[in-house]
């Protein structure tokens, strides 16, 4: 996530064969009573950990604006209070000067294509899983959910000469590459179950009709699976956008092309005193991630329960 | 502007490309006599999918295994002298001796947590913003997280105002600031915190994506039977989330097993933080040793092996009732 850094993929679905759950209660497992001494402890236990759970950000947050002098001198809950002295002068030197713009927009270059092209290959091979007849099918798809759990660690040494031979090391390519390979897996596994749950009628009768598999897939199957995709999209682009391991491998030393968890990684040890330069790169490499997550939370949530994604 | 170009092209130029392929192959495919097509369609449809498994995973795998056995260049065979090297030498002892404590509290901590506020927020109104909250932390890259909790952990020397909010709240009432990453004996506690509060929010969603199974009347049934709270979640909710939380719990010690990027962030593996997948970037990039790399990185996948294991079978079990 990762927030998954180097994690990879989530887990199977939670319900059988990833089929919806039966029945979703919508109620609470207790009925809703009137406030009483019991509620209100439950209240603050609640809200404290919600509290517990955001001020690390927020602290993260107020740092980010404040001066070099003011950061090193009180606690970041000081600054909250007026007399007010927040500045973007961090922002602009960490964008700036330590090149942060530019790591953002590699991030993107990474993160764009590693999402398109698993996605879109996942989904040719998911549909084949799911509508057509070949030997060894389930073997197959049995060794695919083995290889969910396959620590990337495993691949690094091996994958870095091939990319050292095709004389690939440090470019783009090479992380889009792995990034493709890395997170089939778990896109073959969610697209499998999602296609293989879409009515079987229709394709049938787009059969009958005398339509190509390629004209079921891209007519039929690609547009009821949207919600899938979407979850997918959003799982592998957070996962990419967040990663640190596989640049740190495949990209390396190449500055030119080094991301923003890459870039802000290095930072880390160099800008060591300067906690208010750090918090606002930290801010850069996580104002993406959160807007994604923010607007899009349905399709995560639903990427992570498993194939649990019916419209 | 290059870059646009470029951009343009990738974004565009690799969907169309694609697409483009399983265009050609119904072409291709008329070729072929009605009865042939449909044995050789899936497995064009396969082949971009498998070629990018063998050569990324399967390949390398085995690979990786081989070097295991080699030497530092990977030019000779050594036996199993990096083996020995691995369950022998100190500090790859501590970086595993890291790695269990990191599978037991990471895992314990976070399923418990998920667990827990899963079913406390079942019960008030506010139920989804409060798990957006918890869950946020997770859509966020381990580097940020680190840079984050820098700020929760910072130290000043004794006497010095305090700018981390434990240090100050330890200071207000008395006691001597804590180092807590650069400490020996609380740097991995410390980290695992860390792992804590970003992979709660994961637990707590499916956890609580299983309890929105579980039927109000079957337990409004006990509580009229005169069961108490305690009992109902003891003997009726556990039980029946047991099969999601082991998938919770498989995950997570998936995740503890491949702890990376805090560790390199925060300490890059001093104070004994090391663990075993820091340890094995260590070999590679600082001591070029790629024999025990290897062997460092089977092990690690040894320990995985059950796990595994575990998602096969229950894979094969969902299949059996579809």
């Amino acid at each position: 996530m990762s927030g998954f850094g180097n994690v990879g993929p989530p887990v199977p679905p939670v319900t059988p064969g990833g089929r919806p759950i039966a029945q979703v209660r919508k109620g609470p497992l207790t009925r809703i009573g009137p406030p009483n001494r019991g509620r209100i402890g439950l209240h603050l236990v609640i809200v404290g950990l919600m509290v517990v759970w955001l001020l690390p950000t927020i602290g993260l947050l107020v740092n980010s604006f404040r001066t070099r002098a003011d950061a090193n001198a009180s606690g970041w809950w000081t600054a909250i209070f007026p007399p007010w002295d927040f500045t973007i002068e961090n922002y602009i030197q960490v964008l700036d000067q330590s090149g942060l713009g530019d790591a953002f927009v590699n991030s993107l270059f990474i993160s764009i294509p590693a999402t398109i092209i698993p996605v879109v290959i996942a989904s040719f091979a998911a549909y084949a899983f799911a509508w057509m007849d070949f030997p060894y099918k389930n073997v197959l798809f049995v060794i695919v959910v083995g290889l969910l759990v396959i620590p990337l660690q495993l691949t690094l040494i091996p994958i870095l000469r091939l990319f050292g031979d095709l004389g690939i090391a440090g470019s783009f390519l090479a992380v889009w590459l792995a990034h493709t390979g890395y997170g089939l897996p778990f896109a073959l596994y969610l697209m499998r179950n999602y296609m293989g749950g879409l009515p079987k009628e229709v394709f049938e009768s787009a059969s009958i009709d005398g339509a190509s598999p390629a004209t079921a897939f891209f007519r039929l199957a690609l547009p009821m699976s949207v919600p899938a995709i979407a979850s997918l999209a959003i799982f592998q682009f957070l996962f990419t956008w967040n990663d640190l391991l596989v640049s740190l491998i495949y990209i390396g030393f190449n500055i030119e092309n080094q991301p923003l968890t890459l870039k802000v990684a290095n930072l880390v040890n160099s800008l060591g005193g300067n906690i208010q330069l750090l918090t606002a790169a930290a801010f850069v490499t996580m104002i993406l991630p959160l807007i994604v997550f923010l607007g899009l939370q349905r399709y995560f949530v639903r990427g992570i329960t498993g194939g649990a994604v019916k419209g | 502007m290059n870059d646009l170009v470029m951009a343009a092209v990738v974004v565009l130029g690799i969907p169309a490309l694609l697409v483009g392929y399983i265009l050609g192959i119904e072409q291709l495919l008329k070729v072929f006599p009605e009865r042939r097509r449909s044995r050789v369609r899936p497995w064009l449809w396969l082949l971009p999918a498998l070629t990018f498994l063998v050569v990324f995973l399967i390949y390398p795998a085995i690979g990786t295994f081989v070097d295991s056995f080699k030497d530092r260049s990977s030019d000779a065979f050594v036996g199993l002298a990096n083996y020995e090297y691995v369950l022998t030498n100190s500090s790859v002892i501590g970086a595993i001796k890291n790695n269990i404590l990191w599978l037991i509290l990471f895992t314990a901590l976070t399923v418990g947590f998920g667990l827990v506020i899963a079913i406390l927020v079942d019960r008030v109104r506010y139920e989804s913003t409060a798990k957006s909250i918890i869950f946020i932390p997770l859509a966020i890259s381990f580097v940020a997280a680190g840079v984050i909790w820098q700020t929760v952990y910072a130290y000043q020397p004794p006497g010095q105002p305090q700018t981390g909010p434990l240090n100050a709240i330890a200071t207000l009432f008395g006691g001597d600031p804590i180092n807590f990453v650069r400490n020996p004996s609380t740097g991995t506690y410390s980290l695992i915190i860390i792992g804590v509060w970003m992979w709660t929010g994961f637990c707590m969603v499916i956890l609580s994506a299983g309890l929105k199974g579980i039927s109000v009347e079957l337990l409004e049934a006990a509580r009229v039977d005169g069961a108490n709270e305690w009992h109902v979640f003891r003997h009726i909710i556990l039980p029946l989330l047991m099969p999601t939380i082991a998938v919770v719990a498989t995950t997570m010690v998936i995740t503890a097993l491949k702890a990376f990027d805090i560790v390199y962030v925060m300490t890059a593996g001093l104070y004994d933080t090391e663990v075993l997948a820091n340890r094995m970037y260590q070999e590679l990039f600082s001591f070029n040793q790629f024999g025990r790399a290897a062997a460092i990185a089977v092990v690690l996948m040894l320990a995985i092996v059950p796990m595994m294991i575990a998602n096969v079978k229950r894979f094969r079990e969902q299949e059996a009732v579809r």
